[in-house]
């Protein structure tokens, strides 16, 4: 057996970004916290992915966190970084538990369109909605942290690295439920579902469960979105950002939990490039991107390592 | 000899076709019953009605006196009654080894999140040794243990059978149900294979029930025979006794070499 290097891998990164964040522009800063919750919303896609499973809809799930810290941010004067990803992803959790008795039922495009009308219903209900600012969604009250408001000059270090231990604590435990018996039996799932039930495991159970860990992350990541940027608007369930999370998964590829978090980062920094050498053709670039990334990466920019690493 | 199955007048029908009329039979411990019949005759139906993949329309399965009639395929495997395919259901992408661990993995499955807060490994369910012991040692017995490192899609066939039959031996099976263990191997390569199952499942001491179209076969590995003919039972007596008997001359031995 080889040995577990993702615990160590995990540490690693952490303390790159505690030690490398000091050194940091600020903007970079704001990059990368919001990698981290879009690498969150990823993870999940990974999850899903293995069991063979796209979701075209986890945007539903990212907005739903978002909206829940904001309404934490209207409601009570909620700035609470935690408090927010928290609520964010108990949210999510419980509308994708409700949801996961429907959807536990489909398999390939049918999966991935009900996903997707599922995130547009969502999305036509908070245009409408007056209450929630409509088409103009509303701002967030300034993010704290254990509910201190760190130094101006800090706080976008300070938000980079609880957004950082967050998400690589998050990628930690999704490593080890992977070690489970139950997170172990995605690729069986993928591979073949008729021999799975006649072993007496519940497929339906299986994907049920993924779908839940998929939207709690996700939500965790809407709500770490919407303090970062201090904005939230219906955008964020709209089928191009679910479509931007299904990028970024085949860009990341389902190698390692790290990938998501590499593949947002290398998005982020794509599009902020992108935009800023040609804002008018910024689409096309990221089209170049991903058609390069899917010509000589199939398996994902974390195909890079792990040949590396067999070599 | 108590039974440890029984069917008690199981009928199902697909639109205007009779799959199963009032099919009964008590499966007794430890035996091993061969099922004949031509194509279409219900010995599939038999096997998927005792999986539970289809349901009957009327009559009811007991295991151990327990109805399980309406339980869903997994609970049934749960308990201990499991099958192998006709055409093997194998995980293509991965290796015979990989295969074998993986079927032990959904053993575990029971212990749902086990092993999240712990950093041992656990032992396999009713096997008292962890996984890749397991797994080595029913491939040993299935004859695969050269074969571990090889992708379970480009196995030769009679290889792809014994690798689903070995998978089956993960839920320690009290009661297999084998669905034409020889059917796609060559004449001169189904006894050495069959030899090798019933060694391999006689080892683990479970109750066997297969489904077979040649009749020495059946009349070798069989103490028992259940011959089909239009979703009825025809007879049901050791071999010599029912490949003599009149209407399964008539019906099915004669179907078969006509």
């Amino acid at each position: 057996m080889k040995p577990d290097r993702t615990p160590a891998l995990l540490g690693a990164i952490l303390a790159a970004v505690v030690a490398g964040g000091l050194l940091l522009p600020q903007w970079t800063l704001f990059i990368l916290t919001l990698a981290c919750a879009q690498g969150l919303v990823v993870l999940g896609l990974v999850l899903l992915q293995r069991a063979g499973l796209v979701s075209f809809g986890q945007a539903l799930f990212y907005c739903i966190g978002a909206y829940t810290a904001g309404g934490l941010s209207r409601a009570f004067g909620t700035g609470d970084l935690f408090v927010q990803m928290a609520a964010g992803a108990a949210a999510a959790a419980l509308v994708a538990f409700v949801l996961g008795f429907l959807l536990a039922r489909y398999r390939g495009i049918f999966f991935g369109l009900l996903s997707l009308a599922l995130s547009m219903i969502f999305y036509g209900l908070i245009v409408k909605s007056e209450a929630l600012g409509s088409t103009d969604g509303m701002n967030l009250v300034k993010t704290t942290l254990f509910g201190v408001r760190p130094d101006a000059a800090w706080v976008r270090y300070a938000m980079a690295v609880a957004a950082a231990c967050v998400a690589l604590g998050a990628a930690w435990l999704t490593h080890r439920y992977l070690r489970t018996p139950l997170g172990r039996l995605s690729p069986a799932i993928k591979d073949n579902e008729i021999r799975v039930e006649y072993m007496g495991a519940s497929v339906r159970y299986a994907i049920h469960v993924n779908y839940v860990i998929a939207a709690t992350l996700a939500g965790a990541g809407g709500a770490l979105a919407a303090t970062t940027v201090g904005h939230i608007d219906p955008e964020m369930a709209y089928w191009t950002t679910s479509g931007e999370f299904v990028f970024i998964a085949i860009l990341s590829g389902t190698g390692s939990v790290i990938a998501p978090f590499l593949g947002a980062l290398v998005f982020g920094a794509i599009h902020t490039v992108a935009y800023d050498v040609s804002p008018n053709t910024w689409q096309m670039s990221m089209g170049l991107a991903l058609l390069a990334a899917i010509v000589f990466l199939p398996d994902g920019l974390w195909s890079l390592f792990a040949k590396r690493k067999t070599a | 000899m108590p039974a440890i199955l029984e069917a008690q007048g199981l009928s199902k029908s697909f639109g205007a076709v009779t799959a199963a009329e009032g099919v009964s039979a008590a499966i007794e411990k430890d035996s091993v019953v061969g099922l004949i019949g031509t194509n279409g005759a219900g010995k599939t139906t038999f096997i998927n009605m005792i999986t539970g993949y289809l349901k009957p329309d009327s009559g009811s399965i007991r295991y151990e006196g327990r109805d399980i009639t309406a339980l869903a395929p997994r609970d049934i495997a749960r308990l201990g009654i499991c099958r192998s395919f006709q055409i093997p259901q194998l995980y293509r992408s991965l290796s015979v080894r990989e295969n074998m661990l993986m079927a032990l993995g959904i053993m575990l499955h029971n212990a749902d999140l086990g092993g999240f807060f712990s950093f041992g490994r656990p032992d396999v369910p009713g096997h008292d040794a962890p996984a890749e012991e397991v797994a080595d040692r029913i491939l040993g017995r299935f004859g695969l243990s050269g074969y571990g490192e090889r992708n379970a899609q480009v196995l030769p066939g009679g290889m792809r059978k014994l690798l689903d039959i070995a998978l089956t031996m993960a839920a320690k099976p009290r009661v297999l149900l084998l669905d034409e263990p020889t059917s796609g191997v060559s004449a001169q390569e189904k006894f050495g294979i069959m030899e090798t199952i019933m060694h391999a499942v006689k080892a683990e001491g479970a109750t066997v029930i297969f489904v077979e179209h040649d009749m020495e076969v059946v009349s070798r590995f069989a103490q028992r025979v259940l011959a089909f003919y239009d979703g009825r039972i025809i007879a049901d007596a050791p071999p010599q006794d029912a490949l003599n008997d009149a209407e399964v001359r008539r019906y099915v031995v004669g179907g078969v070499h006509a």
